[in-house]
């Protein structure tokens, strides 16, 4: 059964190539409210601090909060990419993440290579990659540039490219960042169709956003960060316009 | 749409930070890596490509170098040495050849990691493919270089016996070693920018204190020291079997301890930091 459980989960990210040294001395001297120092005299930023929640199969979250308030870092742990510093993070379902446009993509690789590589990312085998490739292509409605470098594609390809390959899958978690919004409104028309049945098909959605209107469309529940923390979390009507 | 025959991630984990059972998910992650060779392959043959892009002969530009500089140093050491050039230059070719791949392993191992930083950062993969991606592109960049070795065998005459496919052991030895390096070096030099640098001069110092342009003879007395040096025992591994007639057992010995410690050694670091290099890279 798909489930996502977080007890106290914190990150940090530690700030290694910045002069650790003169900004410890300048951190002192006022009283941080994100950036601290851990056990090891390290300065790190607190990215997520003590975040406890737990969401069962069938709910649709929005992930709402200003710019840094760690929607996309918890994202990012939630699919296994970050290991939290304290706290137990459980996650039970197969996971697709549509958090970075151009996760993993080859700038010097056609299209279809990326395609077929984001497939083997997948872990599938090299002829289901193939046929993945010739849906995509369809989809995004690239034609022939399919079989051209993608470093010369237009914004709008690359963003009609990323957005075939990476909803490819069928996963049980659907994790997505608002990037998906973005694009030309042509686009977005046909995206839209694919987006929301691959979020119905979704047994849970967690969805980092800004926008509202998406917010109130497609969810059921938010959860409002501001500095790492969860200040608010419950029904969007209640949440949204509050 | 179909569901993907080995799941992104296992389709269910649990992160706990007071348990971290930090040597079970390292083998973990070794485990799935090295399912994914064909994952790794691919990146690999895509590094390949990207870097030699719109290079004619490409990777084969290295083969070309090494064929210029054992024809030059050939001719003057072997007068400098007063060897029969039919007897150094095929010692000479297989040398630099060796030497050239291990320099390289070496010096890229830094990068096995931070060069897959945006896949790192992206998508949940097992570290052990990006260090797998990386001792497979040094692989097909050395099997460029082994034409040359061919070629100059021709000229000189000389015909290895049965005795040269001992080599593919000490191939295998070299690649082992790579895969540990690239674990090692690779989270060192994430964490420690300087550290590239280090190795790099370190790489250098060690081209003349190792016998690749000379020979251990030179040394007389002191040649019993000459298996100390990691770098010797490795590269004599595949070098003897070629063109010595096969390398000592303790040549073999020392190659296969240092071999042991290299992997024990990254194991370990392995093991105690795999769940930082997210945040180092």
């Amino acid at each position: 059964m798909p489930l996502i459980q977080a007890d106290g989960i914190s990150i940090e990210f530690p700030l290694y190539h910045v002069g650790a040294r003169s900004l410890k001395k300048r951190l002192l001297a006022r009283s941080p409210i994100r950036l601290k120092e851990d056990e090891s005299h390290r300065i790190v930023v607190a990215a997520l601090r003590d975040l406890t929640f737990r969401i069962e199969p069938g709910e649709r979250v929005a992930l709402v909060g200003s710019n840094g308030a760690g929607k996309t870092t918890l994202l990012r742990t939630l699919a296994g990419i970050y290991e939290p510093v304290a706290g137990r993070l459980e996650v039970n379902g197969t996971i697709g993440s549509l958090i970075d446009p151009g996760a993993g993509m080859d700038t010097e690789a056609t299209g279809r290579e990326n395609i077929i590589l984001r497939g083997l990312f997948l872990g599938m085998s090299e002829s289901e990659c193939e046929r993945l490739a010739e849906e995509a292509g369809r989809f995004s409605g690239l034609g022939e540039f399919l079989d051209v470098p993608i470093r010369t594609y237009s914004a709008g390809m690359a963003v009609r490219l990323s957005f075939a390959a990476a909803t490819l899958m069928e996963p049980q978690i659907l994790l997505m960042d608002e990037w998906f919004l973005a694009g030309d409104a042509d686009f977005i028309e046909r995206a839209s169709e694919r987006l929301s049945q691959l979020v119905e098909g979704a047994d849970i959605l967690v969805l980092a956003t800004h926008n509202m209107s998406i917010v109130r469309q497609w969810c059921t529940r938010a959860i409002k960060l501001s500095g790492g923390r969860i200040v608010a979390d419950g029904p969007v009507a209640e949440i949204v316009e509050a | 749409m179909r569901s993907p025959t080995l799941p992104l991630a296992s389709p269910r984990y649990v992160r706990d930070a007071a348990d971290p059972r930090h040597v079970e998910r390292a083998i973990d992650d070794m485990r799935g890596g090295l399912a994914r060779w064909r994952l790794a392959m691919a990146l690999a043959r895509l590094d390949i490509r990207n870097r030699y892009r719109g290079s004619v002969i490409g990777p084969f530009w290295l083969t070309v170098s090494t064929a210029v500089m054992v024809a030059g140093i050939g001719l003057l050491y072997s007068t400098l040495f007063r060897l029969p050039l039919t007897e150094y230059l095929p010692y000479l070719t297989v040398s630099l050849l060796v030497w050239n791949t291990l320099n390289q392993i070496i010096n890229d191992a830094g990068n096995s990691l931070i060069a897959s930083e945006g896949v790192i950062r992206q998508v949940p993969l097992p570290y052990t493919v990006h260090v797998l991606r990386f001792v497979i592109r040094n692989v097909i960049v050395a099997a460029h270089s082994l034409p040359l070795i061919a070629v100059v065998f021709l000229i000189c005459g000389v015909v290895p016996g049965w005795g040269a496919l001992m080599a593919l052991p000490g191939l295998a030895l070299l690649f082992i070693n790579a895969f540990a390096g690239g674990l090692f070096l690779g989270m060192i030099c994430a964490r420690f920018r300087d550290i590239q640098q280090i190795v790099a001069s370190v790489m250098q110092l060690a081209f003349f204190m190792t016998p690749v342009i000379w020979k251990p003879e030179l040394l007389r007395e002191w040649q019993v020291l000459l298996p100390l040096n990691p770098f010797f025992a490795l590269m004599e591994t595949v070098r003897g079997p070629l063109v010595e007639g096969g390398a000592s057992w303790l040549i073999w010995l020392a190659a296969l301890v240092y071999t042991a410690a290299a992997c024990a050694v990254a194991f370990v670091f392995f093991v105690r930091f795999r769940a930082r290099i997210a945040f180092w890279v």
